[in-house]
């Protein structure tokens, strides 16, 4: 028979992070919330939802992150999986790579952003390097107004390099956790290396890629230093153009109408993700 | 929960001396009626590169004997909403005097912000303070809310390698805009580049441009003119300007870093965003006059204040501080280290540094041109300012990035405008005179 301690005990042992929880995410939450339904002089109203939507950039906005987010995420997933896989093979010096591969991590966004901006501007370090070689007599402006693709290049480039070794960590986190006995199991029964990787590797995998996955996009919502810094006004991304209400426009309920589009798609991917590589119940037992 | 509070309050205790050692400013005088008491809080919307904070706190401010003071700046919506913050709390706070722009003092001064210094204004009568700054201090009323800090202007800056394309007639010190367009045109067909710059990222200063160089002088307003006939003149002539412009200008948010690496030739910016340039290659540019349009050569006074905050912790200190900020060497100081010109009578030193020196120049001949016509930052918006910027900035997006039909656009970006000024019952303001109610877009 359990006592009333023991009852009780996960609950107070809950407390601190819901605590925690509350007042750093559940109350900004809610006053976002608040903000964003509420008029200037006070009542609620749709319209700072109106105004987001009837402004110029909305439509670029919208479409810039979707697109930054499809060719980011799978691009970042598979470059970690490829550089987990990598590194797990235990091959001579695999601990450098992790060192090497984990450095943009702690640089911030917008220094990265600004380090990439100096290899792709005109004088930059690339059109220097290829004009030396003698491949190019004339810069090429990768970062023109009307070279999206150029542009988008160059972010993809940039955010691949700066975020990455994130989902690297999570990967090899969970490479790590697979039992070895699979292996073997695999090995005894003749398997080569890619249908090892196939079928005991990847799905084991799965719970950690599922993270991965919802870290990233999430990420690749909220991204736009370095969009900021490589394309500037060129480009408008959602969670730029949340910023920019706030600290330039100085409007804070457009800026929240943005950050409650933000916190509804990021609710929307992660279910998807949740229900779409949801681990079930046979599953785990098979 | 008692182990945690007293670790709280050892974080701060030893914030606090960090505070403490880093602002502390040189040994106080012995003997002096300087004013020690509470350390506060200098709250700027200025000097955010981290060098001209470094000039401010090492240097500017080193020779200031009195409470321990607390230099700090950020963006402009940050210091301005701590400012508002700390007046609706009341009681004593920490910002102890402020250092901003003349058109954010408006928003703060209706919430009754500030204290009234005429005492100290009446002190510093024989420092010669234009008077028209000192009434742009009393933000519309009778109180005197700020006292002039420091101004600055934009002006243009062009590679020497660029002179010699200039069109036939055209005087470098008093171009107008039909001339640069004429140059940027003739450098592009004889150099197959594009050398003009605008400083069109986004924290460019390009709305400043827009509100105080191309619309006063095409059209001799901004608001009261903004669907004009000469408006729409205007516009054909940015178009026309942007396909000699470099199209790496939505990536610019200060010229110096473009002009000094080649990727332009010319370009109009703020003094602080052209200085580092000048101070580099001072022999490779030269400092000009912004250009004039049909109705005069306009040009743009940045004008800083200091204010005294209701909340201040320490009002004589701030007044000390004040006084400090005023003297004849400590404004050269702050023009050598910050490129921020004096507001009171000064002798300029003959030793001043050559890029400097180029930007004097340039600033006085802007100022004398016998054209000249000089327009403040927009005043009465208050935290409408930014929406009022971005409706402007996005006029020239549309209509020169996007090639969205002109008339349509200004009659959008018109109706945005328009209820900016109805909804904050915003008079019209320099350029466009003065209006009874709230002004309006024709």
């Amino acid at each position: 028979m359990r006592t009333r301690t023991e009852q009780f005990l996960p609950f107070a042992l809950l407390l601190p992070s819901i605590g925690f929880l509350s007042l750093l995410i559940v109350i900004p939450m809610v006053q976002a919330l608040l903000l964003a339904v509420m008029a200037e002089g006070g009542g609620f109203t749709l319209e700072n939802f109106q105004r987001m939507v009837a402004d110029v950039n909305f439509s670029d906005a919208w479409r810039n992150t979707l697109l930054l987010l499809i060719l980011i995420v799978p691009l970042q997933i598979v470059l970690a999986l490829a550089m987990a896989l990598l590194i797990n093979s235990r091959f001579r010096g695999h601990g450098l790579f992790l060192y090497i591969y984990a450095i943009p991590l702690a640089i911030s966004d917008l220094a990265a952003g600004i380090l990439w901006l100096a290899v792709f501007t005109e004088r930059g370090y690339l059109n220097s390097t290829l004009q030396s070689a003698g491949v190019i007599d004339q810069p090429i402006l990768f970062l023109s107004f009307d070279n999206l693709a150029g542009i988008l290049t160059a972010i993809v480039i940039a955010e691949a390099w700066r975020a990455t070794a994130i989902v690297l960590v999570i990967l090899i986190a969970g490479l790590q956790l697979i039992p070895r006995d699979y292996f073997e199991a695999a090995d005894l029964f003749g398997a080569n290396r890619l249908r090892r990787t196939v079928h005991v590797v990847l799905p084991l995998l799965r719970p950690s890629l599922q993270s991965a996955l919802i870290i990233r996009t999430i990420f690749a919502f909220q991204t736009f230093a370095v969009v900021f810094a490589l394309a500037g006004r060129n480009m408008p991304v959602l969670a730029g153009e949340a910023y920019t209400w706030y600290a330039t426009n100085r409007n804070e309920h457009v800026a929240a109408a943005y950050a409650v589009l933000l916190l509804g798609l990021t609710i929307v991917a992660t279910v998807v993700y949740l229900r779409v590589l949801g681990l079930r119940e046979a599953e785990v037992q098979r | 929960m008692r182990g945690m509070s007293s670790r709280a309050s050892a974080l701060v205790a030893a914030a606090a001396i960090l505070v403490t050692a880093c602002s502390t400013t040189g040994t106080p005088a012995g003997g002096g009626a300087v004013d020690q008491g509470k350390p506060f809080v200098f709250a700027s919307t200025q000097f955010s590169p981290v060098t001209e904070q470094e000039n401010m706190r090492k240097k500017i401010l080193a020779a200031y004997q009195g409470a321990s003071v607390d230099f700090i700046t950020d963006q402009s919506a940050v210091i301005l909403n701590r400012i508002s913050a700390e007046a609706k709390a009341g009681g004593e706070q920490q910002i102890g005097l402020v250092g901003i722009e003349n058109g954010e003092f408006a928003a703060l001064v209706a919430a009754g912000a500030f204290d009234d210094i005429t005492k100290i204004a009446d002190k510093h009568k024989d420092q010669k303070i234009p008077q028209d700054m000192l009434t742009l201090g009393k933000v519309g009323g009778s109180a005197q809310v700020y006292i002039p800090w420091m101004q600055a202007t934009y002006f243009m800056v062009a590679s020497k390698q660029a002179l010699q394309y200039l069109p036939t007639g055209a005087d470098v010190n008093a171009l107008t805009y039909t001339q640069l367009v004429a140059w940027a045109k003739n450098i592009t067909d004889k150099t197959g580049q594009k050398k003009f710059g605008f400083p069109l990222a986004t924290d460019g200063l390009i709305h400043r441009l827009i509100q105080g160089y191309f619309y006063p002088s095409y059209t001799g307003g901004l608001v009261t003119t903004y669907k004009s006939a000469d408006a729409v003149t205007m516009w054909n002539d940015m178009k026309e300007l942007w396909k000699y412009s470099n199209p790496q200008s939505t990536t610019y948010s200060k010229l110096s870093e473009p002009l000094q690496s080649g990727e332009i030739w010319l370009g109009i910016d703020h003094v602080a965003r052209l200085i580092d340039v000048l101070k580099a290659k001072p022999d490779d540019f030269v400092a000009v006059p912004a250009p004039a349009g049909p109705k005069g050569r306009y040009y743009m006074s940045v004008v800083i204040g200091l204010g005294v905050p209701k909340s201040s912790p320490n009002k004589a200190g701030a007044e000390a501080l004040i006084d400090h900020l005023l003297k004849p060497e400590t404004q050269i100081l702050t023009l050598r280290e910050n490129s921020f010109f004096p507001v009171v009578s000064v002798t300029m030193p003959s030793d001043l540094n050559k890029g400097l020196q180029l930007e004097a120049d340039a600033v006085a001949k802007q100022a004398s041109a016998k054209d000249a016509k000089v327009v403040p930052l927009p005043v009465g918006l208050g935290a409408k300012g930014g929406e009022f910027n971005k409706a402007i900035t996005d006029t020239f997006v549309r209509i020169v990035l996007k090639n969205e039909a002109v008339p349509t656009v200004l009659d959008e970006q018109g109706a945005i405008i328009q209820k900016i000024m109805t909804d904050g019952s915003v008079k019209c303001w320099g350029p466009d005179g003065s209006s009874s109610g709230p002004c309006q877009v024709k």
